[in-house]
C-alpha cells in the first residue's frame, strides 16, 4: 500500500504534568487525498494531536506514522513530507512576505535557482503580490493566514496540518482559505489534516471528520453519516416561564426521546419534521407557552450533542490542559 | 554541506536584517558604550596623574569598555529576539523544516557575531578620530576584532541559553541589570593594581569580566601582552564554551522534536 500521504494514529496518548490526558488513546486513519476535519471545543486536545503528528510534541504512549514514517523515531523524514500552519501564524513581524518565503524555501533545502519562482507563484496563488514586499507586521489577520499558508506549501508537501486556519478570519477570507485546500487536495493529491471548531468548515469542507472530546475520539465518519446516524430532527423548546420547564418537558416526551439542551427542553421527533404540528398544538391545549420553538434538521452539533450530552456551538469551553 | 552554510548564512542575515529594522535596538548598543565613554574620559582623566597609570590617554584607557558593553547588548538583543522567536511560534516554524539544531543555533549566532563587529568597528574609528593609535599595530587591531567577534559569541549564547531556557523575552531582559554589575564590579575605570579599596580589588580580581577589559586594553595601549591576551581569550573561550554548551542542550528541549 502506497503510505506516501497517509496518516495512521493507533492508540496516541500524550499527558502533561499535573494535568488530564489532553489525549487520551486516540485512533484514526486519513487516506491519500483525503481532507480530515478534526472537530472538536477548545482544549478537546486538537492542538495536542497536530503538534505530536508534525512531531513538535512527543507521545507519551502510542504510535503515529505519517507519510509512512514513525513521528518518533523518524521525525525528520516526517518532516520533509509534511507542511503545517500551526494556530497562530508564526511569522516575523519585521521580515516581508517574500522574506519569508525565501527563507523558508531555502531552510527546506529547494535549489537556490527556484527559490525566487516558488516564493512568487506562493505570493500569487493566496493573493500576497501586492504586498509582498511590506514588512509582516502591517498584514492583517487574513493576510497573515494565508502567508502561513503559502510557508507551508514552499516545499509542496504531501501532508498538510492545518490547525484552526480559519479563526479570526473574516467570511470572504475564509472562503478564499476553503477553496485553496480544496484545490490542494483535489489537485494535487495533498492529504489536508484540519482541526476546527466551526461546525461548518468541518461540514462543507472535510471529507471525514472526526469528533474530539476529552481527548477521545467520540464519532468519525462523513459529515453526511454522521448527521444520518442522529436521522429524525431535533426539536427544541424554550420555555417562556422557566417553572414551566418541567411541564414542557413531560409534554414533548409524548412526541420522542429527550436529548440533552443547553437552553430549554429537547426532543428528537418519532414523527420527523410532520410532528412539529402536533407539538404546537398539544402546547396550546395544555397552555404552556414557548419563548422559542426551533425545528433542526441533524447537524454535527447534534452529533455533538449526541454523543457527548453537550453543544459545540455557544458552549462553554473546556479549560486548555495542553499548556 | 553547502544547503546548511546557505542556511547559517540567511538565519545570520535574518538576525542583522531584525536589528537594523528595530533602530532602538540596534542604535543603543552602538551610541550608550560611547556617551559612557565620553563621560567617563571627560570626567575621569585625572587619574592618569596616578603614579603608575599605564598610559597618558584616559580615552585610550577607556576605550575598552565600549567593546564589552556593546557586547552586554548584543546578548540582551540576541536572547530577545530568540524568545521573541519562542514566544510568537516562528522558532516552532524552524522546527518544522529539516534544519539541524546546530545550524539553527549558529545562525541566530552568527547574526550577532556580525553585529558585534560592525560595533567594533565604529568604536575602533571613534578610537583612532580621537587619536588613540594602537600600540599593537595593525595586527593588534585584527586581533581586537576577532577577540571583539568572540566576546559578541560568548555573551550572545549566554542571552540565547536565557531565552531557551526561559522562552520569555521579559526574562531575558532582566538579565541586564545583573550583567552590568559584572562591568562596573571590574577595572573597567581603574587598572587593578591602583585600586584602594581591598574588597572592590578582590571582587575585581575575581570578575571575568577585568581580563576580558585588560586584553582589549592591552592591545590598544600596551602593546602585546601573552599573559592579558592569554586571560582574556581563555575567559572568553570558557564562557563561549559552556554558554553555547548550555544553549545547545536547551533548544532541542525547546524545539521539543
Amino acid at each position: 500500500m502506497d503510505r506516501s500521504n497517509t496518516i495512521e494514529v493507533h492508540e496516541l496518548v500524550r499527558e502533561f504534568k499535573k494535568g488530564p490526558r489532553a489525549v487520551d488513546g486516540i485512533d484514526l486513519y486519513v487516506g491519500p487525498g483525503e481532507i480530515y476535519g478534526f472537530l472538536g471545543p477548545n482544549g478537546a486536545g486538537k492542538s495536542t494531536t497536530v503538534l505530536m503528528l508534525t512531531t513538535l510534541l512527543p507521545p507519551t504512549s502510542g504510535t503515529a506514522r505519517v507519510a509512512g514514517h514513525d513521528v518518533v523515531s523518524e521525525g525528520p523524514e516526517v518532516r520533509l513530507q509534511i507542511g503545517a500552519a500551526l494556530q497562530e501564524a508564526a511569522l516575523d513581524p519585521l521580515l516581508t512576505g517574500r522574506e519569508h518565503l525565501r527563507l523558508q524555501a531555502a531552510l527546506q533545502a529547494l535549489p537556490r535557482g527556484e527559490r525566487q519562482s516558488r516564493a512568487t507563484e506562493l505570493l500569487e496563488r493566496v493573493g500576497l503580490t501586492q504586498a509582498a514586499d511590506r514588512k509582516v507586521r502591517g498584514y492583517s489577520g487574513g493576510m497573515k493566514r494565508r502567508l502561513d499558508l503559502a510557508l507551508a506549501l514552499v516545499h509542496r508537501p504531501r501532508v498538510l496540518f492545518l490547525d484552526e486556519p480559519t479563526t479570526g478570519l473574516d467570511v470572504q477570507s475564509r472562503t478564499a482559505l476553503w477553496d485553496e485546500v480544496r484545490r490542494l487536495a483535489r489537485e494535487d493529491g495533498v492529504t489536508v489534516f484540519l482541526t476546527t471548531q466551526y461546525l461548518e468548515e468541518a461540514d462543507v469542507l472535510a471529507d471525514r471528520v472526526g469528533i474530539i472530546d476529552h481527548g477521545r475520539i467520540v464519532a468519525e465518519g462523513t459529515p453526511a453519516a454522521l448527521k444520518a446516524e442522529i436521522g429524525r430532527p431535533t426539536l427544541e423548546a424554550v420555555p417562556a416561564v422557566a417553572a414551566d420547564r418541567d411541564r414542557v418537558a413531560a409534554l414533548l416526551t409524548r412526541f420522542g426521546e429527550l436529548v440533552p439542551s443547553s437552553r430549554g427542553v429537547a426532543v428528537r421527533i418519532d414523527a420527523g419534521e410532520a410532528g412539529l404540528v402536533d407539538v404546537v398544538r398539544a402546547l396550546d391545549g395544555e397552555h404552556l407557552r414557548v419563548e422559542n420553538l426551533q425545528l433542526h434538521s441533524p447537524s454535527l452539533d447534534d452529533v455533538f450533542l449526541a454523543k457527548t450530552g453537550r453543544s459545540l456551538e455557544g458552549g462553554d469551553d473546556e479549560p486548555e490542559s495542553d499548556g | 554541506m553547502n544547503v546548511t552554510f546557505d542556511q547559517v548564512g540567511l538565519l545570520a542575515r535574518r538576525s542583522v536584517v531584525r536589528t537594523w529594522r528595530q533602530p532602538g535596538s540596534s542604535i543603543a548598543p552602538l551610541l550608550f558604550p560611547l556617551l559612557l565613554l565620553a563621560v567617563n574620559s571627560g570626567g575621569l582623566r585625572s587619574e592618569t596623574r596616578l603614579p603608575g597609570f599605564p598610559t597618558h590617554s584616559f580615552f585610550a584607557f577607556a576605550l575598552a569598555v565600549p567593546f564589552i558593553q556593546g557586547a552586554l547588548f548584543a546578548t540582551m538583543n540576541a536572547g530577545t529576539d530568540l524568545a521573541r522567536d519562542v514566544q510568537t511560534g516562528f522558532l516552532n516554524r524552524l522546527a518544522l523544516t529539516p534544519l539541524r539544531s546546530a545550524a539553527l543555533l549558529a545562525g541566530q549566532l552568527g547574526g550577532v557575531v556580525a553585529l558585534g563587529l560592525i560595533q567594533a568597528c565604529v568604536y575602533l574609528a571613534v578610537g583612532l578620530i580621537v587619536g588613540v593609535r594602537p600600540a599593537s599595530g595593525v595586527g593588534g587591531v585584527c586581533v581586537l576584532l576577532v577577540f571583539a567577534a568572540l566576546i559578541a559569541l560568548a555573551f550572545g549564547s549566554v542571552g540565547a541559553w536565557a531565552a531557551l531556557r526561559t522562552g520569555s523575552a521579559e526574562s531575558v531582559q532582566s538579565l541586564f541589570p545583573v550583567m552590568f554589575v559584572f562591568l562596573f564590579i571590574s577595572s573597567m575605570n581603574i587598572p587593578r593594581n591602583l585600586m584602594g579599596t581591598t574588597w572592590f580589588r578582590d571582587a575585581a580580581t575575581a570578575n571575568p569580566v577585568s581580563y576580558l577589559l585588560e586584553c582589549v586594553r592591552s592591545l590598544i595601549i600596551t602593546g602585546w601582552d601573552g599573559e592579558a591576551l592569554g586571560l582574556g581569550f581563555a575567559i572568553v573561550f570558557a564562557i563561549g564554551i559552556v554558554a553555547i554548551a548550555l544553549a545547545a542542550y536547551a533548544l532541542p528541549r525547546r524545539l521539543a522534536r
